[in-house]
């Protein structure tokens, strides 16, 4: 590990602070728990020159649960979000989602905010400084080639491994955005532009990942509470602590008598953004059966596309991704 | 850029200039001069340097000193009184629950932040509680006894703190 850069610490106590602190710092990262953003300082992958403090902002620590509406700031930590009974009991997703993040303690630091944007990984991007130079850096940093994909002209495949996303996502969350002129809301989906294509369409990859402009930030996710909707969240990964997830998925449903009535799915750890499915509606309107769990096979091999960003394949990170999606969505039907 | 951090530090008062890139995992070991916190995999991955900080586990290497300013601080070193050893040192002493013991002192730490919130934990509480932490020589076992020891020493009044 290379020894920490140089930065600045500024300790903002309110929203106001921190638009003033980036005004005067164009250049500054924010910082939440610290558990990824000063992992990637400490290997070199980035060195801002100032660090803005988010923990102490008061004003975006508070949760609100309750059957109507679900409401998190974004310094509010993981474990918060585990532990908070009105989550627990109304959006058991997303306390399902917080409680698989990396390891207790690291949970105790991590932020929903630092979540939310969590930086997208790959094996030839979080790597030390001299492994990355050893191998001619790559796309997502200073080089000009992706390793996983050599002919991807220009097209970053690191993959998006936040789990909170995910799980907000099949709740159809939006996201609080401030900027130096005020503030705006759009759905959590709208916020990952990593859809790997140059189609003109203005959307991003694994490199430019968020929807945010310069001096935007997230400060808070917000969704309603819908009546009889069940959801649930599981993921896979090497070891069942610390590790980011081979893949993750969040399933939402509803069912009226012997009907699915609803049907939402969201999946992480594959694309270089979390990708809530399109398609699962027209998988409703009757028993969960044979054509449901076909067709919903079908839309992850569609719209899953995992790459070898991590040490297990893409392939198997996509059939573990629809095998976790039918056990959730016959557990919630069935139960 | 320094800033000044005004800290409990295993409970005395205590005052530094620090610079903003200081880590605390640093600021202990070498500002403080307390090499009881181990410096493992430097990355937030093995749990050696886990501290508590208003009582909640959290991993030095990856906290800014700064950022602890106005909170108390508790590390391995804050633990045996007198020459008595707490309910969890007792623990890993007395169930081998340390062997190469690198690990150790980040061990105890999130076992006494369990046993402070929770002095009964089950062994599936212990086991999730310790799941920011690796060991390579015990396999884990004696580790999960030592913590179970411990708890039973609170209970019957045989230890005072975790």
């Amino acid at each position: 590990m290379e020894a920490v850069s140089e930065f600045a610490l500024v300790k903002p106590a309110s929203l106001d602070a921190v638009l003033e602190a980036r005004k005067a710092n164009p250049e500054a990262q924010l910082l939440g728990g610290g558990t990824d953003l000063v992992v990637n300082i400490r290997r070199g992958i980035v060195a801002p020159p100032v660090l803005i403090d988010m923990t102490g902002v008061a004003e975006l620590r508070a949760i609100h649960a309750d059957a109507g509406r679900l409401e998190i700031g974004a310094s509010a930590t993981l474990a918060e979000v585990a532990e908070h009974a009105g989550v627990l009991a109304h959006y058991p997703v997303v306390a399902q989602a917080a409680a698989s993040i990396a390891g207790p303690t690291h949970r105790q630091m991590g932020t929903v905010g630092g979540n939310i944007c969590l930086d997208t990984r790959c094996i030839f991007y979080n790597q030390s400084e001299w492994w990355r130079s050893a191998n001619n850096h790559c796309l997502k940093t200073v080089g000009d080639m992706c390793h996983v994909a050599p002919k991807s002209r220009g097209v970053c495949f690191a993959t998006y491994s936040g789990d909170l996303a995910p799980a907000l996502m099949t709740l159809d969350a939006e996201v609080d955005v401030a900027h130096p002129k005020g503030r705006r809301t759009m759905p959590l989906k709208d916020l990952y532009i990593g859809h790997a294509r140059h189609d003109g369409s203005g959307t991003g990859d694994g490199k430019h990942y968020l929807a945010l402009k310069p001096g935007e930030f997230v400060v808070g996710v917000r969704a309603k509470g819908v009546s009889g909707l069940r959801s649930a969240y599981d993921k896979i990964r090497i070891r069942k602590s610390i590790e980011y997830p081979v893949a993750g998925v969040a399933v939402a449903l509803r069912r009226d008598g012997d009907t699915l009535a609803d049907l939402r799915v969201a999946i992480t750890g594959t694309n270089p953004r979390p990708v809530l499915l399109d398609g699962t509606r027209a998988l409703c309107g009757g028993k969960l059966d044979a054509r449901v769990v076909k067709g919903l096979d079908d839309l992850v091999r569609d719209q899953i596309m995992s790459m070898k960003t991590t040490f297990t394949p893409g392939h198997y990170r996509r059939r573990v991704a629809g095998v976790l999606a039918r056990r959730l969505a016959e557990k919630l039907f069935n139960n | 850029m320094a800033s000044v951090v005004e800290l409990t530090l295993n409970g005395r008062k205590r005052t530094d200039a620090v610079p903003g890139n200081r880590l605390l995992l640093d600021y202990l070991r070498e500002t403080a001069g307390l090499t009881g916190t181990k410096t493992g995999c430097d990355g937030g991955e093995c749990g050696a340097c886990t501290v508590l900080v208003d009582d909640k586990p959290v991993l030095s290497c990856l906290t800014l000193a700064a950022t602890v300013s106005g909170k108390r601080v508790d590390t391995v070193e804050s633990l045996g009184k007198g020459g008595a050893l707490s309910a969890v040192q007792r623990g890993f002493h007395e169930k081998l629950g340390s062997q190469c013991g690198y690990c150790t002192p980040g061990f105890i730490m999130a076992s006494a932040g369990l046993l402070r919130r929770n002095p009964k934990p089950s062994e599936s509480e212990i086991r999730e509680a310790l799941g920011s932490n690796i060991c390579r020589c015990t396999g884990y076992v004696k580790i999960i006894e030592a913590v179970q020891h411990a708890s039973a020493l609170l209970a019957r009044g045989e230890a005072a703190s975790p």
